[in-house]
């Protein structure tokens, strides 16, 4: 690899990529992915303890966000303008920022849009903030994820 | 288990721990469960040709993980309103012995108006810190 510049295409930053095709969280999707982060909460598993605590169904775990992100995410990866090298690519930082929890029965959308694009000597700073929407276009989180894409030492 | 109470919280408390035992049959129900199957996460070759020390825990894991601190003290998943981490270090999951990795919480700060408070989680393996500004809000 000669190319030292160019890692990840600055003139992305600002730019919006298409919403992706509507997500139905499922219940057992949810319990899946809580006994992979390693929780017990009644309100995770149990529709019942749910239900107690005044949701219609299971709540997703604060990270679950994460596989809605990544749709929107692989889009960009994709983009053959936004030039980015996955193989060179470490997650920096993330944040969800809930409006509400994410329930079992949801059907969610999410936009991405590339909010900045930062360079630090051979290395590249993307990040992306991704707005998902439930079926009634209300906010339910905004999942805020930098990408560090190592250039050449 | 009682439920905290906002009116008895107080900045420095701590809120618990839990040690975590994340082997590679961890890292590949994550995998699934997340779809996240780059396989440096589960392939010892794969991390090698890369430069890394072995095969990573997805940083993704760690986090989820870690929150559970804070989830378990509150009673309900639901009430983590904003949570963030930064990935400062990474952890390395030995084939056989896994990795272990001990996540302490304390309470950061308080807000009245808003009734929530910051939980500020401490994540270390290998006695090294592994996430930085590790933050929980949590909805009271």
């Amino acid at each position: 690899m000669s190319q030292t510049i160019g890692v990840v295409n600055v003139n992305v930053q600002g730019k919006k990529y298409p919403a992706t095709s509507p997500y139905l969280v499922g219940r057992e999707k949810i319990r899946e992915f809580a006994h992979a982060v390693k929780s017990n909460s009644p309100t995770n598993l149990d529709v019942f303890a749910a239900q107690a605590a005044g949701y219609t169904d299971v709540v997703a775990p604060p990270t679950f966000a994460v596989v809605i992100q990544e749709r929107s995410l692989a889009t960009v990866l994709a983009d053959p303008e936004a030039d980015i090298d996955f193989s060179r690519v470490v997650h920096g930082d993330q944040r969800f920022i809930h409006a509400r929890p994410i329930v079992a029965g949801d059907e969610l959308t999410s936009q991405l849009e590339v909010a900045s694009v930062k360079t630090l000597g051979a290395h590249s700073m993307v990040t992306f903030e991704t707005k998902i929407y439930d079926i009634n276009q209300e906010l339910v989180c905004t999942a805020i994820s930098t990408l560090v894409v190592r250039g050449d030492e | 288990m009682t439920q905290p109470k906002f009116d008895d919280l107080e900045v420095g408390q701590e809120i618990g721990s839990i040690e975590f035992l994340l082997t590679r049959d961890s890292l590949v129900r994550y995998a699934g469960a997340s779809g996240d199957f780059n396989s440096i996460h589960y392939r010892d070759d794969v991390a090698a040709s890369v430069g890394l020390p072995g095969v990573l825990a997805h940083g993704m894991l760690t986090m989820g993980a870690a929150v559970q601190v804070a989830v378990n003290w509150v009673g309900d998943a639901g009430r983590i309103a904003d949570y963030q981490v930064r990935f400062t270090k990474p952890v390395v999951v030995h084939p056989t012995e896994g990795a272990v990795l001990l996540v302490s919480g304390k309470i950061g700060a308080i807000d009245a108006e808003s009734r929530t408070a910051r939980v500020d989680l401490t994540a270390q393996f290998n006695e090294t810190t592994v996430l930085g500004k590790s933050q929980a809000v949590v909805r009271f």
